[in-house]
């Protein structure tokens, strides 16, 4: 994993000493709410609908177990023993004082976190893959990158005050698992003809009002560009990025209105220029990343066999451990491991919500058995990504006793839901209620294997956190002459085949949704062909037999 | 011909210090209960209690205030808007935090205004 350096620890030191400056002003009255209020948002708290809500950056979603443990120590010391974890691969407390949150930025500062660039219209926490350096279908780590991107989006003085936020997610492998191209920047790894490791770059994705799905900027860029080419495309946004309409400043709306063609043009000759622009290269030095990858470098693994035998007897033994572990582990790269992904959805729970004793938990199972490592996935689980087989066993039992084993990974009940409307203030519904709801009402294992994969995303408002959109189903939360009511779409997705969600008519009530869905669920079994996941089929029926079913239900 | 409903608000605002949401009572001061809340009947009197909102802003006790609709249950007001409920309860989804768990414990009604 990455540690700071000198650099690091004095900005996020002094960082923090004057934010505890800031809010002292501010408590006394020296500093206006007007004034505080952008102070406060750089550093991550917001004043959400009950409390302030500090978000704090994992970035690229790795996490070691010391500092998963001090978010237990905040949670326990500061707020109400627990926190959220976000599409952004965030953590948000919800219960934050103003008064505490200089001593939670210490607290946080003191494990080499902070709370930095995750509000604003800056370059926001750069996201990855979760599974990045141990997926099986991996090119390249994306994570020395993605830290390049960090250390050099950090305050970066040209980019702190773009028109809008701008969010960049890196993937190093085939399957996209980053959502990349919903993404203002999305990066992922490929080889070119010579079987050359450089960016595909894809610019001007985005969920939003205005969902669109990223284009083709670079098809293969040499990696040592990556930052010169970026800051390149980062200037014709700050350039020509409409400030004048919020809703109409992303850089996914300036490509829509050039067109792909002018715009990969104007980033060509900004591109040009920074090049030419007199005497520093505009190569990443290789010394650098070569130093950034030490941090990276794959762990020292023991050789075993691919299989272990008492795995598997194990398995045989307990078919409820054997579901969990064919549903929620995945393939390593290396042989004798596995990835153990820990689903934070448990049937009727809060998606992405772990109490303080959970977040303990997990840290003591990663120093065990997982290299002291965690990963944060976009989807609000969490990842063991240096699992021996043999360990599998240890694992679950350890993740049973604090109720993070359900075996859903990408199943029904594996749902993304925002705060919306029970914590955020600019939510029109609450989404956490619909998606407990909808997973009680899938909740029997039989159920959910018999429908297969199945991503449902839920926000509470247009802005889209719960990434509805890209939900092969989606579900978004509006209000109607005061009362909550939910907008189904379908066919969305987030992955390297990704879409966005077709909106299948009038909405429905709170109370309706789980039978709408179930409607939806149990029209693609009657009508899928063997071996065909609720995406394939939808792709290949369209949205008709869905929506007679869904709007029958209702006529009904 | 509907008859205009009369004016029924009351002044919210979040605390400066922990950001909780309070309510305005009768005595200028705030109240983390909205049942001790002021009720404005009238424009005049909306506009006053926003006023001394502005004041307790100025002097750093709150951030944001502003008014909400409100209807009346048993002479007590019941926030109009689903957000604003929300406000007086806490997360639906953690019925054990926020408002509604230390109504729930007695909190409420006990003469709660403390700023
Ligand atoms: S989608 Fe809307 S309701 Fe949900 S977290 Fe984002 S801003 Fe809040």
């Amino acid at each position: 994993m990455y540690r700071y350096d000198e650099f690091d620890h004095t900005f996020v030191r002094e960082r923090v000493a004057q934010f505890r400056d800031q809010t002292l002003r501010r408590i006394s009255g020296e500093l206006t709410e007007d004034e505080f209020r952008p102070l406060r948002l750089m550093n991550g708290l917001y004043l959400q609908l009950h409390a302030y809500m500090l978000r704090i950056a994992i970035p690229y979603g790795t996490l070691s177990s010391k500092q998963m443990r001090q978010l237990a120590f905040i949670g326990d010391k500061w707020d109400k023993n627990y926190g959220h974890f976000t599409t952004r691969q965030n953590l948000q407390f919800n219960w934050p004082k103003l008064e505490d949150t200089a001593d939670i930025l210490q607290a946080l500062a003191d494990v080499e976190m902070h709370a930095i660039q995750t509000s604003g219209n800056c370059i926001r926490n750069v996201t990855a893959d979760h599974w990045a350096g141990v997926a099986a279908d991996e090119i390249e780590d994306p994570r020395p990158w993605a830290e390049l991107l960090r250390q050099w989006s950090s305050l970066h003085p040209e980019f702190c005050f773009l028109p809008r936020k701008f969010k960049i997610a890196v993937t190093g492998a085939e399957a996209d698992r980053a959502a990349v191209a919903f993404h203002d920047i999305g990066l992922k790894i490929v080889r070119n003809a010579d079987g050359e490791a450089g960016f595909q770059v894809l610019v001007g994705g985005g969920m939003g009002r205005t969902p669109m799905i990223a284009k083709v900027c670079r098809a293969w860029l040499p990696k040592g560009e990556l930052l010169s080419y970026i800051e390149a495309v980062m200037r014709v946004y700050n350039l020509y990025g409409r400030r004048d309409n919020k809703y109409k400043a992303r850089i996914k709306i300036l490509l829509h209105e050039e067109g792909d063609d002018v715009f990969r043009k104007m980033v060509d000759e900004e591109y040009e220029k920074v090049k030419a622009a007199g005497g520093v290269s505009h190569l990443v030095p290789e010394k650098e990343i070569a130093r950034i990858e030490t941090y990276f470098a794959p762990p020292i693994y023991d050789a075993l066999p691919d299989e272990d035998a008492q795995l598997t007897q194990h398995l045989r033994a307990n078919s409820k451990m054997a579901r969990w572990y064919e549903v929620n582990c995945a393939k390593h790269k290396q042989r004798g491991y596995t990835i153990v992904n820990i689903s934070l959805k448990p049937e009727g729970g809060i998606p992405g919500d772990a109490t303080s004793d959970q977040m303990r938990a997990v840290a003591g199972i990663a120093d065990k058995f997982s290299l002291s490592e965690i990963r944060v996935s976009h989807a609000q689980n969490l990842v063991l990504p240096y699992v021996r087989k043999k360990d599998v066993v240890a694992v679950y039992h350890a993740l049973e006793k604090y109720g993070m084993a359900s075996a859903n990974l990408g199943l029904v009940t594996d749902i993304i839901a925002c705060p919306g409307l029970d914590y955020c203030a600019l939510a029109t519904a609450r989404s956490i209620p619909i998606a407990q709801a909808i997973s009680k009402r899938f909740e029997a294992p039989e159920r959910q294997k018999q429908i297969g994969d199945l991503a449902i995303k839920i926000s509470g408002c247009i802005n889209a956190c719960g990434h509805h959109h890209a939900g092969h189903i989606g579900i978004l939360g509006l209000d109607k002459a005061g009362k909550e009511f939910y907008q189904i779409t379908l066919g969305g997705s987030a992955d390297e085949h990704a879409s966005i969600g077709t909106i299948m008519g009038p909405g429905f009530s709170d109370a309706e949704v789980p039978t709408a869905i179930e409607k939806i669920v149990d029209t693609y079994i009657g009508l899928r062909q063997p071996g065909e996941t609720f995406l394939g089929a939808y792709r290949r029926l369209g949205a008709a037999p869905f929506k007679e079913a869904i709007y029958a239900q209702a006529a009904e | 011909m509907a008859v205009k409903k009369d004016v029924r608000q009351v002044l919210t605002a979040n605390l400066l210090k922990d950001g909780l949401v309070v309510f305005m009572t009768d005595g200028a001061a705030w109240s983390p209960w909205i049942e001790d809340a002021a009720i404005a009947t009238s424009k005049e009197s909306a506009l006053e209690l926003e006023g001394r909102g502005n004041i307790a802003a100025k002097a750093n006790v709150v951030v944001g205030p502003y008014l909400i609709d409100v209807i009346e249950e048993n002479g007590r007001p019941r926030a109009n808007l689903i957000r604003e409920h929300l406000r007086t309860l806490g997360p639906t989804v953690r019925t054990d935090l926020g408002k509604q768990a230390e109504r729930a414990a007695g909190g409420s009604g006990q003469g709660g205004a403390f700023i």
